[in-house]
């Protein structure tokens, strides 16, 4: 069983994707207060692009570093996301800006529905996977392992979320964007054009949502069209955990739940690990003899479940989050 | 008073129900016609009007959105499906597992409520969503170390509906009319549909349904207006999933076999779907909703297949693909065009009848 | 403990911070049975928030109310409604889809007791109450004068009758003490003049008022005591004419050391 270093590296790993795409989660709900559901299959379609384009330049035995290619493979799929965020927008959440809050809520539902049988048409409903360009070579830190995959991953997740904090602080769109959060009628009266900040904020989402895709899609090596689905919920989580419409919230929210992740996966045999206890039946106690002493109620198998546990929690004990929720005011 | 308080019902209207109580009676027969599959379709259409109607309460008449809610037919098929199978060998009769399902289901839905009801409106939908997940999660995975729900192969072989020695699973001969099994069950289901609809009807129109309806105009006003509203939030919750467990007890004594993948967040969004289409919080158009939405993928399967074959020389898409396409892009379409339903409500209704007469 | 049974609200010094602004200050009055009493006050000067305090959207930061002998301490809205208090709002805050005769009926929610089973099975109690809260309803509708507009939707009401509708729904929670936020808020001369008849009649049928207003012909035409406000601190309280020719009024009004000729009555 993998140490304690080792979970806590992987949790890192995993939560720096969540990171990423919380905070397209976050940016929006802060500015419209709507929960884009259908950010996950966002993330998906950026992972299926960027597999595609890779797969097509492998096959025409195009003479590039691997490196290019999948860099060919992640631009292309940031390009197609973004247009995709900016078509939903434009399409189906606009005109229900007005609306009360069930509808675009339901909207999203359909467009998260209609994005997830579209792959399905396109990529079929099989699992594709990922052609293993660069060998993962494991360094060892302490004891424990981090392979250059999982370094690249945190670092470029740190490098992008470095690079949207420089854009909101720093820039005249990242000032119209935390006007806008504020109050955006008010920021409307300022000159602020609304929809070209609702739309900004959708789009940088959604580029960050293509890049979690593929870095998914290389750490585990698989793509799926439901593939979205369950990580867009748990970088919802993320998000509320650490205080939805807040940036650095998202950030740290969607680390700590891939580090919970971890640590609930690998702990939790150990945790219901039911053969200590003296008031066993006869044939559980034979099962534990047979088992080395080891009969866990739970296994690793209810790792989806610990998202939503957290999620239930924050929401019932501490629901603006650990940082604070920033989100628009309402008339 | 100026409001009209006759409750004799004209001749007119009686002779449209007595119509409408012999179509329904005819219908299995006639569906028959095309093959047993269409009475089973007609079975399951009205399992989905049970759960509509269920949902309806909790989204158009409270107002609170549920992503989760088909963990209660869940919850009420498994409690069938593990009290009425070989899986623990235990074999109660229907009618006092019905109940049990129904109570049990309405004791999630509290659980669930009680510490979640007071968030606002998507923070609700996304946990009631978690909880549908893990409730499917759960039951897909209680089967080590101790084998309760049997994991993700389901409980199978569970006890058909039977009055005495007379079960209606089998096909048999009453009175001269051959009946099978999917149409005897037909029966069983118009009976419990009728009674869920009335239900609902009565709920709607009284001091609870007039209560849940102030909550879903304006929260505040209820409030200031004496209405505990996180009750009475709470009742609606009980009693949406107490709809759900009988639905889904039915459901387990009719299909005889359970799984978790029945479960799942698509079906939950059906339902959610058959609601909004036919109008939040309106009876007559969300019964139509869940019918329409029945019916697409048999249609689809009819018309599209041949279509593309047609067409094509064979099929691209099937149709279970193109039915959540549909889906989709409907729920996407509605929201744009029709937020308020396909059927214009019964409030709409009377709004249109006070313009036409005396002002 | 003696109890002044004529005094039917006593407030004591109530204090409410909302984040930066003090809006209430060390405010203390008392309502009698059976009277009118006006709150007025410059805008911003904290009535609206004396209401939210008093009907329980927030609780006080420091003081408490005393409600017919009995305190008011940290009482859920609905629970201060169910003790005899009813409010109407600035902003009118009917149901908007439902008929005017299903919003009145929803005001008597709290004095009628049908819950799920009586919903389901029609019982003959719960069917004698439906007809009950139906009549009843109706004959508060006509109380305020908007019978003809029963089955109206309460979005499609002309403004007059919607303010009155919001009346007749507070009446219909029984209250001992009706509280209404500017009632006569965009009335020309012959509705408020209507709106005083009604308010003379709910107050000679028994009920006590609470008014916020700023139409001062009515407030001083109707109002047998009145409590100003300004910046959150009470700088009068007394009858109408007093308040009146208090100079610390009018300055609060006016903005100044002005003598004002306040003839007209």
């Amino acid at each position: 069983m993998d140490t304690f270093l080792q979970q806590i590296i992987n949790g890192l790993t995993l939560g720096s994707v969540y990171a990423l795409v919380a905070l397209g989660y976050t940016m929006v709900y802060g500015i419209i207060g709507l929960i884009n559901f259908a950010h996950g299959e966002v993330v998906m379609i950026g992972a299926m692009v960027s597999l595609s384009v890779i797969t097509a330049l492998l096959g025409a035995h195009v003479q590039l570093p691997s490196v290019l290619i999948i860099l060919a493979g992640l631009i292309v799929a940031v390009l197609v996301c973004m247009t995709l965020a900016y078509g939903m927008e434009k399409i189906a959440y606009r005109p229900l800006r007005k609306a009360p809050r069930l509808a675009p809520l339901i909207t999203a539902i359909g467009m998260s529905i209609i994005l997830q049988n579209l792959a399905l048409m396109i990529w079929g409903r099989n699992y594709l996977t990922f052609p293993t360009l660069i060998e993962p070579t494991p360094h060892n830190i302490l004891g424990a392992s981090m392979t250059d995959l999982q370094m690249l991953i945190v670092a470029l997740a740190g490098l992008l979320m470095a690079g949207l904090v420089f854009i909101v602080q720093r820039t005249r769109l990242g000032m119209a964007m935390r006007a806008t959060a504020q109050n955006p009628q008010v920021a409307g009266l300022m000159g602020i054009d609304i929809n070209v900040v609702i739309s900004a904020a959708f789009v940088i989402g959604a580029a960050l949502a293509a890049v979690a895709g593929l870095m998914v899609m290389t750490y585990y090596g698989i793509a799926h069209y439901y593939m979205g689905f369950l990580l867009g919920l748990k970088a919802f989580t993320a998000a509320v955990l650490g205080g939805i419409g807040n940036l650095a919230g998202a950030m740290l929210g969607g680390i700590l739940l891939g580090i919970i992740e971890a640590l609930g996966a690998g702990y939790i045999g150990d945790v219901s690990n039911i053969c200590g206890f003296p008031l066993l039946g006869d044939t559980l106690q034979e099962k534990c003899a047979a088992n080395d002493g080891q009969l866990s109620l739970f296994g690793s198998n209810y790792q989806d479940v610990f998202a939503f546990f957290v999620l239930i929690l924050v929401l019932i004990f501490r629901p603006s989050g650990l940082l604070g929720e920033r989100v628009a005011d309402r008339a | 008073m100026n409001r009209p308080r006759a409750k004799s019902i004209p001749p007119k209207v009686w002779a449209g129900v007595v119509l409408l109580a012999l179509a329904l009676a005819l219908l299995p027969f006639v569906a028959a016609f095309a093959g047993q599959a269409w009475v089973r379709i007609l079975n399951f259409a009205m399992l989905y009007i049970m759960l509509a109607l269920g949902l309806n309460i909790v989204v158009g008449f409270a107002g609170l959105l549920d992503l989760g809610y088909i963990a209660f037919y869940a919850v009420g098929a498994y409690i069938y499906a593990l009290l009425a199978s070989p899986h623990f060998g235990i074999h109660l009769p229907f009618w006092v597992i019905l109940p049990l399902s129904a109570g049990i289901a309405c004791a999630f839905g509290v659980l669930l409520g009680a510490p979640t009801l007071k968030l606002r409106g998507d923070y609700l939908a996304i946990v009631t969503l978690g909880f549908g997940e893990i409730i499917r999660i759960f039951l897909n995975n209680l089967n080590a170390p101790l084998n309760i729900t049997n994991g993700p192969q389901g409980v199978n072989l569970i006890d058909p509906f039977r009055i005495g020695s007379f079960s209606f699973a089998r096909p048999e001969v009453v009175l001269g009319v051959a009946f099978s099994g999917p149409q005897k069950y037909y029966y069983l289901l118009l009976l419990i549909t009728i009674g869920v609809v009335v239900v609902n009807l009565r709920l709607q129109n009284s001091r609870l349904g007039r209560a849940w309806e102030a909550i879903r105009e304006d929260e505040i006003a209820a409030k200031a207006m004496g209405i505990n509203t996180r009750n009475v939030k709470l009742l609606a919750f009980a009693m949406g999933a107490s709809f759900g467990g009988i639905a889904g007890a039915v459901f387990s004594a009719t299909q005889q076999f359970v799984s978790p993948e029945s479960f799942g967040l698509f079906e939950s969004i059906i339902v959610l779907a058959m609601v909004v289409l036919g109008g939040m919080g309106n009876i007559p158009g969300v019964i139509l909703g869940a019918i329409l939405l029945t019916l697409l993928p048999e249609v689809l399967r009819y018309t599209m297949e041949p279509l593309q074959n047609v067409l094509f020389g064979r099929v691209i898409l099937d149709a279970e693909t193109i039915r959540l396409l549909v889906f989709g892009v409907a729920l996407v379409a509605i929201m744009l065009y029709r937020p308020a339903g396909l059927w214009p409500s019964a409030v709409r209704k009377r709004e249109l009848e006070v313009k036409g007469g005396t002002a | 403990m003696s109890v002044n049974s004529s005094v039917l609200l006593a407030a004591t010094s109530i204090g409410k911070r909302f984040g930066g602004v003090q809006a209430l200050t060390d405010v203390s009055f008392s309502i009698e049975r059976g009277e009118i009493y006006g709150l007025i006050g410059p805008n911003g000067a904290g009535k609206t928030s004396l209401f939210n305090v008093l009907t329980g959207i927030y609780s006080p930061d420091s003081g408490n109310f005393t409600f017919d002998g009995a305190p008011l301490d940290r009482l859920k809205p609905n629970q201060v409604a169910e003790r005899g208090i009813a409010r109407t709002f600035q902003n009118i805050r009917l149901f908007q889809n439902l008929s005017a005769l299903e919003n009145v009926m929803i005001g008597r929610h709290i004095r009628t007791h049908a819950g799920v089973f009586g919903a389901i099975f029609r019982d003959r109690r719960t069917l004698a109450e439906e007809a009950a809260i139906e009549s009843r309803s109706y004959e508060l509708l006509d109380y305020v004068g908007v019978a003809n507009r029963a089955n109206h939707l309460a979005k499609h009401l002309a403004y007059g009758d919607q303010r009155r509708l919001e009346i007749a729904r507070a009446l219909a929670t029984e209250p001992k003490l009706l509280a209404l936020d500017e009632p006569a808020a965009g009335m020309n001369a012959t509705e408020t003049k209507a709106l005083k008849a009604l308010l003379d009649d709910i107050r000679r049928d028994g009920t006590t008022i609470l008014l916020i207003e700023h139409d001062m012909k009515l407030v001083m035409s109707i109002c047998d005591r009145v409590l100003v406000l300004d910046y959150g601190k009470k700088i009068a309280e007394g009858s109408a004419a007093e308040v009146q020719r208090d100079p610390k009024v009018v300055a609060a009004y006016l903005g100044g050391e002005v003598t004002l000729n306040l003839r007209r009555a």
